[in-house]
């Protein structure tokens, strides 16, 4: 049986009713300028070829280094149970069931998600999850325009540069008005921020700990913006949450951010999770869907998508968003990953993280001629200053089998000397000195 | 029965005047075309409409549907109750379930829109 839905004699007829005499005719009203040059893809490929193909090109991956690269994403323990569990065909296959409420598991899953996410954030109501951190971030600016009629966005330069720049992207063929704030490697420039506070401002968005690697409480920032109508945004790191002041408690109105830490692995690209967390009353204002628990006409208890009003197939041109999925199947690892290590195994998750990331900086901090930023607190991961540029570090260390952080120059051009480290719990003690020792030598040549 | 008291809108809006105000609704037939009412977002006082301007939403189990001012004004009050009982739109639509008071609103307009009678016989033509 051919696969291929049209024969031959019904495409001749579907053309004559459309009145033109082959399929490129129905693209005449693209202008050359812009139609493609040719659609001539290569040939067909083998199972064996495309699989060949394929291991070569996952082979340019640096999978075997040992690795200090966050800024944003990190190389966290993932557990077997996770891909045993994720893997049960129940939960692969069903993406977004177009009768959700058939998937009772999938939306059982997705509903302890949210409480997860509730619960880290300190916030009453999660979505079921968006594409990622970026893209949350992104979200959570159009909630803010939305609920406060407001088109100006604060946005600091401690907030992680690659969402800031996916933040310019969209917002460019958009009415909306991006205003930076602040200057180098510190906490985000307060200063700054109450002068370009206004009435005309929706949102501002600050990052904790912010992409330097500091801590910060901005209860004072979110208690000003408060009093002028300003709706306040924090991108967090969800394992850090378990122990430092949550978005809640620090007043924040939209908690978003990246949730590959909580049991996704690090790939170029993803699939990665974005997750959002907002008061109960700016619930009808969030973007995507949201799972609630109730009962049927019985009494059982079963689980429904609700608040569809604000969603596409029914608000249409209304929608809160174009968001009208969910990054399904990584809500569950991460409600995995969390059921798995519970409320305890999180917080010493986190202390791990601290420890021997405190561990690395006193370390790094005997190297002469290196400066440790730690002037102020820091969770994971922190800044130095190398007496030399830190690219060509970075690239001798990549040869030796280290991947010893981000280059901060490839962000702020100003900070060509510095470099982002971070320390998860995996990384054991001899990793670390052997990371120092190397920095050393790498940086004396 | 549909109040004579007051006017309607092809958009199933009614608006009795109060003095100096004109209270605006939904009519029995709206409220039983979209079902059981889950919430109603409400317009801001001080908020200028216009004529046929959306100024509201009802959202109901099967649709959210946006409510137009049947004229121009201004919103001077908005009906509270209705965010903790939207579902007064559906048991007293013509009285408890208004939605928002207009002050300064258009007289003329007014006046143009259709009476009981006609909105009746509208509903019966629109089926």
């Amino acid at each position: 049986m051919s696969f291929i839905s049209n024969t031959a004699d019904q495409k001749i007829e579907m053309l004559k009713t459309c009145h033109v005499d082959s399929i490129n005719d129905l693209f005449r009203d693209i202008p050359q300028n812009l139609a493609p040059k040719s659609f001539s893809i290569p040939e067909p490929k083998s199972e064996l070829e495309i699989l060949s193909f394929f291991k070569n090109l996952a082979a340019q991956n640096g999978s075997d280094l040992t690795c200090f690269l966050g800024g944003g994403f990190y190389d966290h323990f993932i557990p077997a149970a996770i891909d045993a569990l994720v893997s049960r065909s129940e939960f692969y296959t069903a993406y977004t069931p177009y009768q959700p409420e058939l998937s009772q598991g999938t939306l059982c899953a997705t509903y302890e998600y949210q409480t997860d996410i509730c619960r880290l954030t300190n916030l009453d109501v999660s979505n079921a999850s968006l594409y990622d951190g970026g893209t949350a971030l992104y979200e959570a600016v159009q909630m803010a325009t939305h609920i406060t009629g407001r088109k100006k966005i604060i946005v600091d330069i401690s907030v992680n540069p690659v969402y800031r720049k996916m933040l310019k992207t969209y917002a460019n063929n958009l009415s909306l008005e991006l205003v930076e704030t602040g200057k180098g490697i510190g906490l985000c420039d307060r200063e700054n921020i109450f002068s370009v506070l206004d009435k005309n401002t929706a949102a501002i968005i600050l990052q904790n700990p912010n992409f330097f690697g500091f801590i910060d409480d901005h209860s004072d920032i979110v208690e000003k913006c408060k009093s002028l109508g300003i709706l306040s945004i924090q991108s967090v790191y969800p394992v850090a949450l378990a122990i430092i002041k949550t978005p809640g408690e620090q007043g924040f109105d939209i908690a978003t951010g990246e949730g590959q830490s909580l049991g996704i692995p690090l790939s170029f690209g993803g699939p990665y999770l974005g997750f959002m967390a907002t008061r109960k009353e700016f619930v009808r204002k969030m973007p995507g869907r949201i799972v609630s628990r109730t009962v049927d006409n019985h009494g059982r208890e079963g689980f429904v998508l609700s608040l569809q009003a604000r969603e596409q197939h029914i608000r249409r041109e209304k929608a809160t968003s174009n968001i009208c999925s969910n990054e399904a199947l990584c809500a569950i690892r991460a409600h995995i990953f969390l059921s798995l290590l519970g409320k305890k195994g999180i917080r010493d998750l986190a202390s791990l993280c601290v420890d021997k990331a405190h561990y690395a900086m006193e370390t790094i901090k005997k190297i002469p001629g290196v400066k440790v930023m730690d002037s102020l607190p820091v969770f994971n991961e922190f800044t130095v200053k190398l007496p030399v540029k830190t690219t060509p570090v970075f690239e001798k260390m990549l040869e030796q089998g280290v991947s010893a952080g981000l280059p901060l120059g490839n962000y702020y051009p100003e900070m060509e000397n510095c470099l982002l480290i971070a320390v998860t719990e995996k990384r054991t003690i001899n990793e670390i000195n052997r990371f120092a020792m190397l920095l050393e030598e790498n940086i004396c040549q | 029965m549909t109040p004579q008291d007051r006017r309607y809108t092809k958009t199933h809006e009614w608006i009795k005047i109060e003095g100096d105000l004109a209270v605006v609704g939904i009519t029995d037939h709206a409220q039983e075309s979209l079902g059981d009412v889950t919430f109603v977002e409400l317009p801001s006082t001080g908020q200028k409409v216009a004529q046929k301007g959306e100024c509201a939403v009802i959202e109901s189990v099967k649709a959210a549907s946006d409510i137009f001012s049947p004229v121009s004004g201004v919103v001077s009050k908005i009906n509270d109750d209705l965010e903790s009982s939207p579902e007064k739109i559906n048991t007293d639509p013509y009285d408890k379930g208004w939605i928002f008071k207009l002050r300064d609103y258009n007289k003329e307009e007014y006046e143009t829109l259709m009476d009981a009678a006609s909105y009746d016989n509208f509903v019966e033509n629109e089926q």
